[in-house]
């Protein structure tokens, strides 16, 4: 080694130590400084709170959240929301296919929400009051025919009934817990039916149908749901965390049950039900037989999510540390995939409520006197669509707002779901 | 520099690590990536041994699969406990466990090896709870400990990683490696992923911390230059096996395999006018799942004879505590560089 190098040698080295120092300080300080410094909140925010601080920008899904709270606060005490059981008979049966009714806001400049009394003639006719016989010939529909009103019905716009709120009305009970007759809302003459979304062709309140039917057909989505999340967590995360022939199996399987053809299936498997069964068991395992096809999908996306996580360093670390498999799994793998399966699960929902509005509408879920939404479109029949469209508007709109608003929110969801990613 | 009569620690004989490459769809095996083919070396207490090799020469598959983090083809791992030395290849999963405590490894990815998800108090204190060595208030305290022992402040205990930068981030890993306070610690190229200004920063820690705990570090890197700074003997790495094993001193000025020679022209140099002779290695290295027959380096050596092409050089120990795998070793005159 020459001079030179020597010297050289000596000074990089004092070079590389003042380096050393001025980091060393450099470093320590911006430590210091947070600590003192507000960002602290930021800084030991769980996932949950960053995922929430980033939901609540999103507007569109904060609405589709805000929505789905309604119609499941709806779906809990549906006899609190529906002015009438689903089953009402409004004037005693008379008011049929009834096109909604306008609900008044003002009288004589005052803000009085208020309805007019609508009641059979004086001498009703009985041939009159009966359903008239549309001849349906395919292609033609007579757009002739009177739809709003019946013949024999006369509204007497003479006295207006103001609708009451916070009024009593039907008993009703609120998820087996109390009885009470408290309704949202009530027209103040029971005589004089409210209807603001028509009536359908037994003269039942449209509205209060829909309420009714939403307890079925989101809770069938809900349970569904959680049927599938078990089932499709159980085996995605299995399929990914032990791999080998236990992932090739469960694959297999989700293709298997992916390759079955869905509406002939589901068609055995409601025919394999017995007709006479207690429709509280029928509609489990209408809800059964839904999340034994929906599981695949939530199976198939943990097992990616979990195959790329176990060879993430953290696992490996936990896993030298002396973690069991089981702890790996629910401290480190579940968590990390439960954003992933909030979002799949609410996307999930609408899948569910659309699989059980199909099935009743073709006849082969639910059936009357059960009402659903699917139900309620199975009912309305194929004329309805031209010659009383409210019995089939009400409840698609009703199903199509409740989907997108699911969809709405899971996408919201699903952006918020990686803070991390910032 | 370490005495020769110091107790091993850690003895590896004859490791191997095959990953089957798997192909078709009834995934027959059709050969296989020998990642780690037959590596030998031994740990003494308290030293510090470097590993390096070019990136695939299997130097992180050799360190997993010495902590079991992977499960090795064939071979032994010898780890002294007490008196006597266990096989830790040949454990049952439960025989391992209080092993774990021993042996902990610091990651190369300071982002990657810690859980997003986990306080840094959770991150520190589970190896901890898990073989329950500490409770309550108690964990707390020691965590508090670990932290402050890594440079951390204990206040930042309940952030969350992503408030930490890079060089912070490897710190609370080496605070989780500590936790259990173990006796070796398999340093996973741990400054690879940090700023140069930081590099001299965790190196300084590690070394004040094998002083403070009495560890004993397999420092896993592939630059020659951080492995000098820190190492009491240096192992290079080639294709899955050890080419060259000696002192750091020894192995820096007088290199006796024509790889480590190659990798010591690659030093960057201390002063700009100072010349030196920079060695090319010509082609690519070679399939680990295909090496070449005799000895694996020879398609790239510039010294290459006849019998390099057919006979796999013996691994053996040429002067004090210097062992290579060159045929050629004592007729070649290899220039190593001066160290400090």
């Amino acid at each position: 080694m020459n001079s030179l190098e020597l010297q050289s040698k000596g000074l990089y080295e004092q070079y590389e130590q003042s380096a050393i120092d001025a980091l060393d300080v450099v470093d320590a300080e911006p430590l210091d400084e947070k600590a003192v410094q507000p960002d602290e909140v930021l800084y030991a925010a769980s996932q949950w709170q960053l995922m929430w601080r980033k939901f609540r920008r999103n507007r569109v899904a904060f609405l589709g959240g805000v929505i789905i709270l309604i119609y499941y606060v709806c779906a809990l005490a549906p006899g609190f929301f529906a002015p009438y059981p689903a089953d009402e008979y409004l004037l005693h049966g008379e008011l049929i296919n009834q096109a909604p009714q306008r609900i008044r806001l003002m009288d004589d400049g005052r803000f009085m929400p208020h309805i007019y009394k609508i009641a059979p003639e004086e001498k009703p006719e009985p041939e009159e009051t009966e359903t008239p016989q549309f001849t349906f010939t395919p292609g033609r529909v007579d757009l002739e025919e009177p739809e709003a009103f019946e013949p024999g019905l006369v509204v007497d716009e003479t006295q207006p009934v103001p609708i009451k709120f916070f009024a009593r009305g039907y008993d009703y009970n609120v998820l087996g817990l109390f009885e009470t007759d408290i309704h949202l809302f009530q027209p103040a003459d029971p005589e004089a039916p409210i209807y603001f979304m028509g009536t359908d062709d037994a003269s039942r309140d449209m509205f209060s149908r829909i309420i009714h039917g939403a307890q079925i057909s989101l809770s069938i989505g809900l349970i569904g749901v959680v049927f599938s999340l078990v089932f499709g967590t159980v085996l995605g995360i299995a399929s990914g965390y032990y791999g080998g022939v236990v992932d090739d199996l469960i694959q297999r399987l989700i293709e298997l049950v992916r390759s079955f053809p869905t509406i002939p299936l589901w068609m055995a498997l409601f025919n394999a039900l017995p007709p006479h069964m207690p429709m509280l068991r029928k509609y489990f395992l209408i809800t059964l037989i839904l999340s034994l096809i929906g599981w695949t999908w939530l199976a198939r996306q943990l097992r990616g999510k979990v195959l790329s996580l176990r060879n993430e360093e953290f696992v490996t670390a936990a896993k030298l540390a002396g973690a069991s498999d089981f702890r790996i799994i629910f401290r480190h793998l579940l968590p990390a995939t439960f954003s992933h399966i909030v979002v799949v699960s609410t996307l999930a929902l609408p899948a569910m409520i659309l699989a059980e509005t199909a099935l009743s509408y073709l006849g082969l879920g639910l059936q009357p006197p059960t009402v659903s939404w699917g139900v309620l479109l199975n009912e309305a029949g194929i004329n309805a669509v031209t010659i009383y469209p409210w019995q089939f508007a009400v409840p698609a709109i009703s199903v199509a707002i409740a989907i997108l608003a699911f969809n709405f929110l899971g996408d919201g969801l699903r952006d918020a779901s990686d803070p991390y990613s910032l | 520099m370490s005495d020769n009569k110091q107790s091993i620690l850690l003895d590896v004989r004859n490791l191997k690590k095959f990953f089957p490459i798997q192909r078709g769809l009834l995934r027959q095996t059709v050969g296989y990536v020998k990642a780690v083919d037959g590596v030998s070396f031994f740990v003494r207490d308290g030293e510090t041994l470097g590993l390096v090799g070019e990136s695939g020469c299997g130097k992180t598959t050799t360190g997993r699969t010495i902590l079991r983090a992977i499960d090795a083809t064939d071979g032994e791992v010898w780890f002294r406990q007490g008196e006597n030395m266990i096989n830790v290849a040949e454990l049952s999963r439960r025989q391992l466990k209080p092993l774990r405590r021993e042996m902990q490894i610091i990651f190369q990815d300071p982002f990657s090896s810690l859980n997003p998800r986990m306080t840094v108090m959770d991150i520190v204190s589970e190896p901890l709870s898990i073989h329950g060595m500490a409770k309550g208030k108690q964990l707390k305290d020691q965590v508090c400990e670990l932290l402050e022992a890594v440079g951390l402040k204990s206040q930042h205990m309940n952030r969350y990683p992503y408030a930490f930068s890079g060089g912070q981030r490897q710190r609370i890993g080496i605070a989780r490696a500590l936790a259990l306070r173990p006796r070796l610690i398999v340093a996973d190229e741990p400054v690879s992923a940090l700023d140069v200004s930081i590099q001299a920063q965790v190196i300084n820690l590690l070394e004040d911390l094998q002083a403070e705990f009495g560890l004993t570090y397999l420092f896993i890197a592939h630059d020659l230059s951080v492995v000098e700074h820190i190492s009491d003997r240096v192992a290079v790495m080639y294709l899955g096996a050890i080419v060259e094993l000696a002192t750091s001193t020894e192995l820096y000025k007088n290199p006796l395999h024509p790889y480590t020679e190659a990798l010591l022209s690659a030093v960057p140099k201390d002063e700009p006018g100072q010349t030196r002779e920079r060695i090319l290695l010509e082609g690519d290295v070679p399939s680990p799942s295909n090496p070449p027959p005799g000895c694996k380096f020879h398609p790239r050596c510039r010294y290459v004879e006849d019998i390099c092409r057919t006979a796999v050089p013996e691994w053996r120990e040429l002067g004090d505590d210097h062992w290579v795998a060159c045929h050629r070793a004592e007729e070649l005159q290899l220039r190593g560089i001066q160290t400090t």
